[in-house]
């Protein structure tokens, strides 16, 4: 039980906490448990939607299950070294700190790819919303009646996999400021641009790829205007957001994928 | 006593095994393995199905917050309010089942 003073840096010394830890691992518990509720009640509505419509699509063949399976290894790989940047910065060793959390990044923009690339794959074959842009196929693809008919499937898969498709790239942001600090910002510009000019108006993505534009204001605000050392509590607290984003996964993954293979 | 500053960050000094980290990793993997095997066999009725995924997906997510996020080793004070908290407003949104399910059987009026 913890009994010990916390130090503030101040002259006076304060109650002890009743969760026992430092203030901004409580703080993010406390978004994360608020955030678990915005994932819930998005799972939850999926489930409603799935309940009442006998006529649910199971648009998920092998090579929808396959590529999800992989996406899945990707986040729980990306955990395990986010883990390994966390012991390493309680062992003071900023080389592998930064390298563990890199590797992080690696899987999680790895996730990214591949969820994109199931949603063009989706999106191709009919299954879209009226705010998407239109493509070449819409009408025409195998899914197209699926989404004319139960028009829920596509409004709940898109708002789920899209919220959790968010979170995961603010993880990835957040964890390149902790760990490359201000260099993170040229390579959120540059990947903004690739995206922006390299894809095409009636691409998804072509307007998505603005969060990152987004991201690199915020975190250029961040860096600059309160410039830190980020030290072993910062690792371990942008661990437990990430660790959060593996853990709705576990949920999604089953609901949304394995419960609609078509086999 | 524990040191809040310093957390468990370096409770006594010892450096922490990571072993135990590999063999969560492994498990979480392995329960993957399983969940796409039994979902693309189709072993059970999709009710059936639905409650063996949760239950293994409720296991997947002990093992990520236990371990992975450190929620095992923290004071028991932490532990309950957070997890009492959470689960009690998620299984409040069972609620809305019931009216799924009242769809389902008596159609939308």
């Amino acid at each position: 039980m913890a009994d010990a003073a916390v130090q503030h840096g101040m002259t006076d010394v304060y109650e002890p906490s009743l969760f026992g830890t430092y203030s901004k691992k409580i703080g993010m518990w406390l978004f994360l448990l608020s955030d678990s509720l915005t994932f819930g009640a998005l799972l939850f509505a999926y489930s409603y939607g799935r309940i009442s419509n006998p006529n649910w699509p199971t648009p998920f063949g092998k090579a929808s299950i396959t590529n999800a399976t992989i996406m899945t290894g990707c986040l729980l790989s990306s955990s395990l070294t986010m883990v390994l940047a966390v012991l390493a910065s309680k062992r003071h060793d900023k080389r592998w700190t930064v390298n563990w959390i890199l590797a992080t990044m690696f899987f999680g923009t790895a996730f990214i790819l591949l969820h994109g690339k199931e949603w063009l794959g989706l999106i191709g074959e009919g299954l879209t919303l009226p705010m998407f842009p239109a493509t070449a196929h819409e009408g025409n693809g195998i899914l197209s009646k699926a989404t004319q008919l139960v028009p829920q499937f596509p409004a709940t898969f898109f708002t789920l996999t899209g919220m959790h498709m968010l979170h995961v790239t603010i993880g990835v942001i957040y964890l390149g400021a902790v760990a490359l600090k201000k260099k993170i910002l040229p390579i959120l510009l540059v990947c903004w641009a690739l995206i922006f000019f390299l894809t095409s108006s009636n691409n998804v993505f072509h307007y998505g790829v603005h969060v990152l534009l987004v991201a690199a204001v915020v975190v250029g605000m961040i860096l600059f205007l309160h410039p830190k050392e980020y030290d072993a509590h910062d690792v371990e607290v942008a661990g437990l957001y990430w660790h959060f984003v593996d853990l709705v996964w576990m949920f999604i993954f089953p609901l949304v994928y394995l419960m609609s293979t078509r086999v | 006593m524990h040191d809040i500053t310093a957390g468990h960050l370096s409770a006594a000094g010892h450096e922490e095994s990571k072993t135990p980290y590999f063999w969560v990793w492994g498990a979480l993997l392995v329960l993957t393995g399983v969940e796409v095997i039994l979902a693309y066999k189709q072993v059970f009725t999709p009710l059936h199905m639905l409650e063996v995924l949760m239950a293994l997906s409720v296991v997947k997510s002990a093992l990520i917050i236990g371990y992975f996020m450190h929620l095992k080793f923290e004071i028991s004070t932490m532990k309950w309010i957070l997890m009492v908290a959470l689960v009690a407003c998620l299984c409040l949104m069972f609620t809305f089942f019931a009216d799924a399910f009242r769809i389902t059987y008596l159609g939308v009026r």
